[in-house]
């Protein structure tokens, strides 16, 4: 049995009188991986922060590397020997790579920074990668995994003998979870723990030795990795009995497929499409009725051929038809009007607008068709918004409360009830279910499947292949810009997506990819 | 396998092409409107105008000089007008009795308020500018009822005109005063950890802190040092004019920023440069001269308002054809 | 941080700081004006009334622009100056000094709007600045913070302006119904403004854009068009202001017209609520933080306090409002 590096014992904290946490555990051994998992308010943030300072807890024992811990800002957290790698990687953007490694314990010479010792040091770091960059360059030229690798040198570089990841594999692609992988294992070797949170459950079977899990602020299991299934692990996050999960890890079972390649004219028929570096030669089409999967790692062009299409960014060659029309819109307004819709990938910086209300969140694409001379109709408006947090299942307080109060699940579903009122014959799906909780990621996937039924085409774009394989009539495969594979929905398994993802390694693809 | 990882794309280089005009681009302005100066006018190099030129737009470079500090970390600081008021009424007040105790007092005064800007930016949580737009106001009431609503004339038999109007090895001593400043302001932003903090807070000051970095402190010293700057230049200007002036300083705080803005440091924070700061205040304050010597050529006459016109115009193409050069992929 | 998240305020416990946070505006003014019914004498007469509200006037005419601006996210450096351009353009029409006509009320007219046109037109470059060239929106209306009063200097070549027209004076000098005109524009202009936040396409463009760009755009907002007209407003706003500010001084001095007033229409709109982060905006709330300010400058001169200890309280008085706020705002 290794030596415990941290206990945290019957850890409680109150916000404005409301219990995030009671009486939660966590124990962390010296030198392991260690899976955090909890549905969305489970507790795990508020743990974590508590950990590294940002909150102070109420009520609870700390014990770290043999110690009391009782830290009061991330700065002696961090002296103390814990380091976190956050979800949105925490650098300085404009600073150079050395900066970001070493500010906080700069290297001196006569009081004064002595920056050739400081650029040695963060190479022979970041070498622990085997990745070489120039460290005197600004943080903001490099990809997010370099930052990712810079941030967790950063970690090294301070002594940690904890390293806290918080969804750290969010906004990397395979290859890039790959690498990352390795420096975790080699995190494990030096005798460096790590705590893992993340929402894909496949990682922490991959890489992770314990598991705890959180459920309404409390810890309700903790297990060695091997000892639970995946199954066992949902159920536990949920509070289910393990028959009540369904057989399916989506919610798209009962979906009918249509697959049929017939005469029927496309409803939206891309070709050639070039856009940017990002978008170089996409191609696809999708009729009425059809849930289309677009699958690719990350930076294979999908959310910038969505972007293309509603208008966002503008095309630089090829041809979009929408029923069999040219369509160019100049701007979103101009494919709201064709009849499109877009929810967008991130919630928070696209989505959302914070300090308005649910209804005014709700409505705020229909607006124009609910105002005469610009002025609102507010009962036509109330209206609406209730038909939709009903059919919806939108939990809030009312019609009138904040939306940034929301849980992540119920924010989506007003962003999507945000497009389904303007009655669109498409709508474009980012990453739907990124970010939620497995009940409301459900939900969600099961709305998507009546919308459809209802008629209503859908793009969408995922990178959980489940969802794509489960719920899409047809999935195209873009890789790094191109279209290189279609299937349809009988033809689908993991395995042949994955092998078209990842077909073949252009040369092209040396500069900016971490492996 | 060890990997070599190149910048990703254009838009690094994009950015490095626009912070090196933003940097050396307003060198090259001030290089080009010193060599037209030269060429056109004959005294125009000469060491009067030159002294004269610098006398004057030393206070102005100690108040852009802490405005530069401010705005990188990404705040701003409206105050510094009224604090270089109430420093120049201060340091009045007290010349009787010698230049050290008045000098000492102006600065006082100006570190006073930066102290408690800070105390409000880093404590209360109030935005930079609605903080600073209440302490400009109680500064300058503060200068309106030390001077009694009035300019106090400054003492003559304590020497304490000779730091405004004196010169030391030909140098008017407000510029070498300034110009000392500016030295150890390059050095603490490029050799010490204080001054690359003040770079990281204005990059991204969320990060900063979760890397451990002592944000408040940072800031706190830094709206200090805005208000201590903005006091010495408060004394110069005193002594200068041999009064202390209670409504002088307005409009201070925004030629200050657009010397900053004019000399490439990014409002948002977290990219600035001191040297092309002081290279901002000058080309501002030269526009002002050559309008001068323009009208001393005797063949158009424009009058003193023109300068805020034009000034108002060379902004305008400096922030446009920095917006376009920002611009990512067109 | 999800955590955070659900936990939506405590409705069941009454929290008096809440509250007072979220009504503090109104509760100060009406604990000053309690004040003064005490403690200054005949502090509740039409004069003292009108006295105030005269003063105030131009700071909320200029106000409710800012709170629109404000409210997308921005703010107007420029309308002092923009103040003063009107404030230099009408004498120079009403007086005939560019063109000349023959009936008064022609040229009062024509004076009054081309003026404030054309504070409206600066107001739109403000606009086509930050949307085209996407430039702050401090960086950008500082051009004609600078550039505004010089031009103003320049067209009128910095002199002095004295007038005495009767038709055009009205705006700052006449009554009507016993109360002062430019009062009563201002209460037309703030209800304007509040009718258009709550029931307007307009208002809730505006809200959205600052409360989040992005998505504003992609909801398919007319974000460039929304923000260009919010500073052509601000520039409309300062135009009136200037036109009853030169009106009141029976002359137009270019040097002061509107001279420091860009910082107090901002604390008037901070004051009152709307949040300089964008994304809310509180017209009658700008219209409170007005009276406030105000309002504590005349208890102070009405109790012998001098004008300059005056400016002291009202930096006190604007940090602990907006410190006020800020409270309510990280609890909710």
């Amino acid at each position: 049995m290794a030596l415990s590096l941290l206990s945290m014992q019957r850890i409680s904290k109150a916000f404005g009188g409301i219990p995030a946490l009671s009486a939660a555990s966590l124990q962390i051994d010296a030198g392991e991986v260690h899976a955090l998992v909890g549905q969305n308010g489970a507790g795990k943030s508020t743990m974590i922060k508590i950990l590294t300072g940002y909150y102070r807890k109420d009520a609870g024992d700390i014990q770290f590397d043999g110690a009391s811990f009782d830290v009061e800002s991330p700065q002696a957290a961090q002296m103390g020997g814990i380091s976190t790698i956050y979800q949105e990687i925490n650098l300085v953007p404009y600073r150079s790579v050395a900066e970001n490694i070493c500010l906080g314990r700069e290297k001196r010479r006569f009081g004064l920074l002595d920056w050739p010792a400081m650029y040695e040091d963060a190479r022979a770091l970041i070498a622990r990668f085997n990745i070489n960059i120039d460290v005197r360059q600004p943080l903001m030229n490099f990809n997010t995994a370099t930052q990712q690798m810079i941030a967790i040198s950063r970690a090294i570089g301070f002594k940690a003998k904890l390293v806290i990841m918080d969804e750290p594999t969010s906004s990397l692609d395979e290859r890039e979870v790959g690498v990352l992988f390795d420096v975790i294992r080699q995190l494990k070797a030096d005798g460096v723990s790590v705590i893992f949170v993340s929402h894909k459950l496949d990682e922490l079977y991959q890489v992770c030795d314990r598991v705890t899990i959180m459920r309404d602020g409390q810890s309700v299991k903790t297990a060695a990795m091997a000892d639970l299934t995946q199954l066992e692990l949902i159920a536990a996050m949920l509070g289910r009995d393990i028959a009540q999960v369904s057989r399916h890890t989506t919610a798209f079972g009962d979906r009918t497929f249509q697959y049929q390649s017939g005469p029927e004219a496309p409803l939206l028929k891309v070709s050639n499409l070039r856009a940017g570096r990002k978008v170089l030669d996409v191609n696809f089409n999708m009729r009425r009725g059809e849930i289309i999967g677009l699958a690719g790692l990350l930076g294979a062009g999908r959310t910038e051929t969505a972007r293309v299409i509603f208008g966002e960014d503008q095309r630089q060659g090829g041809l979009v038809e929408l029923n069999g029309v040219a369509f160019n819109p100049r701007d979103p307004a101009d494919a709201i009007a064709a009849g499109l819709g877009f929810c967008s990938e991130d919630r928070k910086l696209d989505g959302i607008i914070p300090d308005m209300s649910v209804a005014e969140n709700l409505t705020l694409v229909l607006l124009p068709h609910l105002s005469k001379a610009g002025i609102v109709d507010e009962t036509a408006k109330a209206k609406i918004v209730e038909t939709f947090i009903a059919r919806l299942g939108v939990k809030c307080s009312g019609p009138n409360q904040k939306i940034r109060e929301l849980s992540g699940g119920n924010q989506q579903k007003v962003l999507l009830a945000r497009w389904l009122a303007t009655n669109p014959d498409l709508l474009i799906l980012d990453e739907p279910t990124r970010g939620i909780d497995v009940g409301a990621k459900a939900e969600i996937q099961s709305l998507i499947n009546a919308m459809a039924k209802d008629g209503l085409s859908v793009l969408m774009i995922s990178s959980e292949l489940e969802e794509v394989i489960e719920g899409a009539d047809r999935v195209f495969v873009l890789r790094e810009g191109h279209s290189v594979a279609e299937f349809a929905h009988k033809d689908l398994s993991e395995q042949a997506i994955m092998q078209a993802m990842a077909y073949s390694e252009p040369a092209t693809t040396a500069a900016g990819a971490a492996s | 396998m060890t990997q070599s990882i190149t910048p990703t794309g254009s838009q690094g280089i994009s950015k490095t092409i626009m912070n090196g005009l933003g940097r050396h681009g307003v060198v090259l302005a001030l290089a080009l409107l010193l060599l037209f100066g030269a060429v056109r006018y004959e005294h125009f190099l000469g060491l009067f105008n030159i002294s004269t030129v610098l006398r004057y737009n030393s206070m102005f470079a100690l108040v852009a000089l802490g405005m530069c500090f401010v705005i990188m970390t990404g705040g701003i600081d409206l105050s510094v007008g009224s604090t270089a008021a109430l420093g120049s009424v201060v340091a009045a007040l007290l010349s009787p009795y010698g230049v050290i105790i008045g000098t000492l007092g102006g600065v006082f005064a100006g570190l006073v308020i930066g102290c408690i800007n800070g105390l409000i930016v880093t404590r209360l949580r109030i935005l930079p500018f609605i903080t600073t737009l209440a302490t400009m106001l109680a500064a300058s009431g503060s200068a309106l009822l030390l001077s009694k609503n009035q300019s106090v004339s400054v003492s003559y038999e304590s020497g304490f005109t000779e730091l405004g109007q004196g010169d030391f090895l030909n140098l008017p001593i407000p510029a070498i005063i300034a110009g000392v400043f500016y030295i150890i302001a390059s050095l603490v932003l490029n050799l010490t950890s204080t001054g690359r903090t003040v770079l990281a807070i204005g990059g991204n000051e969320d990060a900063s802190r979760l890397m451990g970095l002592r944000t408040d402190r940072i800031k706190f010293l830094v709206y200090l040092a805005s208000g201590g700057l903005a006091g010495l230049a408060g004394v110069i200007l005193a002594s200068q004019f041999g009064a202390g002036q209670p409504i002088e300083g307005v409009g201070w705080e925004l030629f200050a920023i657009a010397s900053v803005v004019v000399g490439g440091t990014l409002l948002t924070g977290g990219v600035g440069s001191v040297g092309a700061t002081l290279a901002g205040v000058l080309l501002l304050g030269l526009i002002f001269n050559i309008l001068n010597f323009e009208n001393g050529l005797g063949w158009i006459s424009l009058s003193a308002y023109w300068q805020s016109v034009i000034r108002g115009l060379f902004l305008l193409v400096v922030v446009i054809l920095q917006a376009r050069l920002s611009r990512p992929n067109d | 941080m999800s955590d955070l998240v659900q936990s939506a305020p405590n409705s069941r416990s009454f929290r008096w700081q809440d509250f007072f946070a979220r009504h503090g505006t109104l509760i100060v003014l009406l604990a000053l004006l309690v004040f003064n019914m005490i403690a200054t004498p005949n502090f509740l007469s039409v004069r003292t009334l009108n006295v105030n509200l005269t003063q105030v006037a131009t700071i909320v005419i200029v106000a409710v622009g800012m709170t629109m601006v404000i409210a997308t996210g921005g703010i107007d450096l420029s309308v002092g100056s923009l103040m003063a351009i009107a404030g230099a353009l009408a004498p120079l029409i009403f007086l005939g000094k560019i063109v000349h006509f023959g009936n008064i009320y022609v040229a009062v007219a024509v004076a009054m709007v081309v003026s404030v046109l054309v504070a409206g037109a600066f107001g739109w470059f403000n606009g086509w600045l930050i949307t085209h060239f996407k430039i702050q929106p401090i960086i950008a209306t500082l051009v004609l913070f600078i550039a505004g009063r010089g031009i103003a200097q320049v067209v009128t070549n910095g002199n002095l302006q004295a007038f005495k027209v009767p038709q055009f004076q009205f705006i700052g000098l006449d009554r009507w119904f016993g109360i002062p005109v430019q009062v009563i524009v201002m209460i037309i202009l703030v209800a304007a403004a509040t009718w258009t936040m709550r029931n307007t396409l307009f208002g809730r463009q505006i809200l959205a854009v600052g409360g989040n760009e992005r998505a504003a755009r992609l909801c398919g907002m007319p974000v460039s068009k929304t923000k260009r007209w919010v500073y052509f407003i601000s520039g409309i706003c300062a135009g009136i202001a200037g036109l009853v500010v030169i009106a009141i001084n029976s002359s137009s001095d270019a040097n002061l017209v509107g001279l420091g007033m860009e910082l107090d229409a901002i604390a008037a709109v901070a004051v009152g609520g709307t949040s300089l982060s964008g994304g809310r905006a509180s017209v009658l709330g700008t219209l409170m933080g007005a009276l406030i300010i105000q309002l504590v400058r005349f208890t102070l001169l009405a109790n012998g306090i001098p004008d300059a200890a005056a400016l002291v309280v009202k930096a006190a008085i604007i940090v602990a409002a907006v410190w006020l706020q800020r409270q309510n705002g990280a609890r909710a």
